[in-house]
């Protein structure tokens, strides 16, 4: 993965620039201090690092657009940052850029339960959100794995998804609104606590646009009533094939499960290992989880369970009580400090279609042994988003070996009818892979977007697009 | 009436159009279109359907009916409820999946499922180049790249020309049931209806007729389980009155396509307003009104060339005119217009997708604020 080199004539006027950022800021927004921008080299891919020219941290709308401003003014990049969470690089600096956090921008700025709405700055985390809400017996749907730590901004940025998206859909489904600060300064508030767009649907466009079309400030969310229960049901089965058809069926019979997660066997080995839940020993586990009130909960599962019975799994574990969903959950939950702890691991996200999943378990089982690697799967079923967790050795030199064959899965995963990444987004981890996915001309529209938003091609630049296929547009800067 | 049969096809007759092309599917839409019309109706045909998946992919001028009887047939559908307005506007011709999708066109059930744009998985479509661009995919996550397929959806054809749509699915219900409430105004119906939206029985949808003063809610689901529903949802809404619980689909249909005004003499104005504030909105706008969406939507009657916009005062801005003589449209213009930045950035995104203003001109591009 390369980076294009740091201009020098921005390196050259840093001292210039800071200066300028702190004229205009309150004391200690800004960050240029070497022993501190190190803290902002990487996000959560930590693979890669590089600190920035230096870091603000602004507070308002208002001090967000008087820094972009400067910084399109300075012809300097800027790199907008969430809580630094993204597992795609979507927040990797270069040397002369500026990252420009939004971390201190925590606020809740209006809630309506009338409405069913929350606005917020977008630096706060995912879960405070829902926490804010909670006690009038809402919460805000989206819910990363991340959620205790990650930001709205990244959260919108990336197009973040969860484990219940099945029914609630993923974030561009529960934004209504947000104000989005452009790269020349300009603040534009684009739709709002109103259910409808009335022109081009923008939002639309900028949710997932991995901050390459503006810096998002504040959101108007959607709220939902908290429903009065969920409760999961383990089943087991000795082939994945098997657990697929049991998940198609399942969806076939017209239920519409809040997750259904799947394990194969290697994942279920190291979470067994590691979180002792307690479960069988088998080749593919499925947590299918139902909501609603007691009386629905009941008669839902037991219409999975009759479904579950004709494949006939191994076992049917169904929680009686939170304890029990609590300790079906514990395994999954885990799944990735197991791995953590067993080995280095690299965590994909390509999706594909649902009917494909036992082939492409097989094809990433081959393509692991021809590797010499090890790959466990721990996913969202119903909706076809794999994480294959690629464990390797960083001490051995494996990682190029394993970034090899997570290039591979990938590619197998838009082969099969799928796409590079469901929820995590491309940023610099999955950029050299678009073309595999998308033409010449389909590349070519998503950057006149880019084009109509950042004319300059300075923001979050060397991300998401190629680099050969960008170059021209950021050449023009 | 250009009718390319696939996407070179399309890709020609648009590089080689001299002029502005009215491009629509079956032209239900009504309203006046400058240039010459230009239909994907005969780009027909669902490609690609998987029940188990939840996923049906089909061709932009696939007829809306085609789409939900091969759903039903598989006990699924368009779980957004797109309506069938050719009642209302007095229009003939065949619904498309393009037209809905290019429109956004959503029913009641938005409240609780989502609009359209909310099912879009990806989108193939012409830009005004002539170039042929593939966004999204069919899969139900999807993260890779610009999300072109949203920005698409709703832009009435003015980006580009839509070919082919993947869409997510779902279950239809075993069951429908309605509570109905007696005796409402807008503002009671609002709160009755927001009551309803915060619990947690799954409202599917919430609408209101201010003539008759008729709040309706709607569950659906598995039979017994809407059963329970609606008896713990009435008692609920008790405050707003004794609710009447009736089975079966109910008048959802003649709601979703504002039936009510269909013959009857007036411009019709669609609202869209925070639920709060609609009560607000529609004291200064007068009128005959119905509300959806929670009342986050309203359709208001009003007579021929009254100017609904200038009574709305602040809520102006939120109207747009859904049926109206050819005078009336140019002189309010379909569209309320756009804050600046926004009428920026959409002038710039035309400019790019459609550089010579070839797709309905005048159509969406409202004048600026």
């Amino acid at each position: 993965m390369d980076m294009p080199a740091p201009s020098p004539a921005i390196l050259a006027r840093k001292g210039a620039i800071v200066d300028r950022l702190r004229a205009m800021l309150p004391p200690g927004h800004v960050i240029d201090d070497p022993a501190e921008t190190r803290a902002y080299e990487c996000d959560a891919l930590t693979a890669y690092r590089c600190p920035p020219l230096c870091v603000v941290l602004p507070t308002s709308t208002e001090e967000v657009s008087a820094v972009m401003r400067l910084c399109h003014e300075e012809r300097v990049p800027v790199v907008p940052r969430g809580a630094g969470t993204s597992l795609a690089g979507g927040s990797l600096p270069t040397a002369d850029a500026v990252v420009l956090g939004v971390a201190r921008m925590t606020r809740v700025l209006e809630t309506s339960y009338e409405d069913r709405v929350i606005r917020v700055q977008t630096g706060r985390t995912n879960l405070s959100v829902s926490m804010e809400v909670e006690a009038e017996g809402f919460f805000y749907a989206p819910d990363p794995s991340s959620q205790l730590a990650c930001a709205i901004a990244g959260n919108i940025a990336m197009n973040s998804g969860g484990a219940h998206c099945l029914k609630y859909g993923v974030t561009t489904n529960n934004l209504l609104g947000a104000t989005v600060v452009l790269m020349d300064g300009t603040v534009v508030e684009i739709c709002g606590p109103e259910a409808e767009a009335l022109g081009l649907d923008l939002l639309g466009v900028v949710c997932g646009s991995e901050g390459q079309l503006g810096v998002v400030t504040e959101a108007w969310l959607r709220i939902l009533p908290r429903p009065e229960g969920a409760r999961p049901v383990m089943i087991a089965f000795d082939a994945n094939e098997t657990a697929g058809a049991c998940v198609s069926a399942v969806i076939r019979a017209g239920l519409l499960p809040v997750a259904v997660e799947f394990m194969d066997r290697p994942c279920i080995v190291a979470c067994e290992a590691f979180a002792k839940a307690g479960y069988p020993d088998c080749e593919a586990l499925l947590i299918v989880e139902v909501e609603g009130s007691e009386a629905e909960i009941a008669d839902q599962l037991s219409r999975i369970t009759e479904i579950a019975r004709t494949f006939q799994p191994l076992e049917i574990r169904e929680a009686r009580d939170s304890a029990e969903a609590a300790r079906i959950w514990l395994g999954r939950k885990s799944a990735f400090g197991a791995m953590g702890q067993m080995a280095d691991y690299i965590c994909l996200d390509g999706t594909i279609p649902v009917s494909q999943l036992a082939p492409v378990l097989g094809r990433i089982g081959e393509l692991a042994e021809s590797y010499g690697l090890r790959v466990a799967n721990v996913f969202h079923a119903g909706d076809g988003n794999m994480h294959p967790l690629i464990l390797y050795d960083a001490n051995a030199g494996e990682i190029d070996k394993a970034e090899a064959l997570g290039a591979d899965i990938l590619r197998l995963c838009v082969e099969m009818g799928g796409c590079l990444t469901g929820e995590h987004g491309v940023g610099v981890e999955k950029r050299d892979l678009m073309e595999t996915q998308f033409r010449a001309d389909d590349l070519e529209a998503q950057m006149r977007v880019k084009d109509a938003f950042d004319p300059d091609w300075l923001l979050n630049p060397a991300k998401v697009f190629p680099l050969h296929v960008s170059a021209s547009r950021r050449a023009a800067e | 009436m250009l009718t390319p049969r696939n996407e070179a096809e399309l890709s020609g007759m648009i590089r080689s159009a001299p002029g502005p092309l009215a491009v629509g599917g079956g032209f239900t839409r009504g309203g006046v279109r400058e240039g010459e019309p230009l239909s994907v109706a005969a780009m027909s045909g669902v490609v690609l359907y998987e029940p188990d998946a939840l996923t049906l992919v089909a061709r932009a001028g696939t007829p809306v009916a085609e789409v939900e009887r091969v759903l039903g047939e598989a006990g699924q559908r368009l779980a957004f409820e797109p309506m069938d307005l050719r009642a209302l506007l007095g229009t003939t011709g065949e619904p498309t999946l393009g037209g809905v999708i290019a429109t956004n066109a959503s029913g009641p059930r938005r409240v609780q499922s989502g609009a359209a744009r909310d099912f879009l998985l990806g989108m193939r479509f012409v830009d005004g180049t002539g170039m042929a661009v593939s966004n999204g995919g069919r899969v139900m996550k999807n993260v890779t790249g610009l999300d072109l397929a949203r920005l698409l959806a709703g832009s009435h054809g003015t980006l580009g020309v839509i070919t082919e749509v993947a869409l997510k699915v779902l279950p239809a219900p075993e069951a429908t049931m309605t509570l109905s409430f007696q005796g409402h105004d807008p503002g009671k119906a609002v709160a009755c209806m927001a009551a309803a939206l915060g619990s947690p029985f799954e409202v599917t949808g919430a609408a209101h007729d201010a003539e008759a003063g008729v709040t309706r809610l709607r569950l659906e689901g598995f039979a017994q389980a809407v059963a329970v529903r609606a008896e713990r949802l009435a008692r609920k809404l008790s405050a707003w009155g004794a609710a009447e619980v009736s089975e079966g689909p109910g008048d959802w249909a003649a709601i979703r396509d504002v039936a009510d005004f269909a013959g009857r003499a007036g411009d019709v104005w669609r609202l869209s307003v925070r639920p709060s504030r609609m009560a607000e909105a529609l004291a200064l706008a007068g009128g005959a009104q119905r509300l959806d969406w929670g009342g986050g939507r309203a359709w208001v009657l009003v007579p021929e060339g009254a100017d609904l916009r200038g009574r709305l005062g602040p809520f102006g801005a939120r109207a747009v005119l859904a049926r109206a003589s050819a005078e009336t449209r140019a002189a309010f213009g379909t569209f309320p217009p756009e804050e600046p930045a926004v009428a920026m950035l959409s002038q710039r995104l035309r400019a790019r997708f459609d550089p010579r203003g070839l797709f309905n001109p005048g159509l969406m591009a409202a004048r600026a604020a």
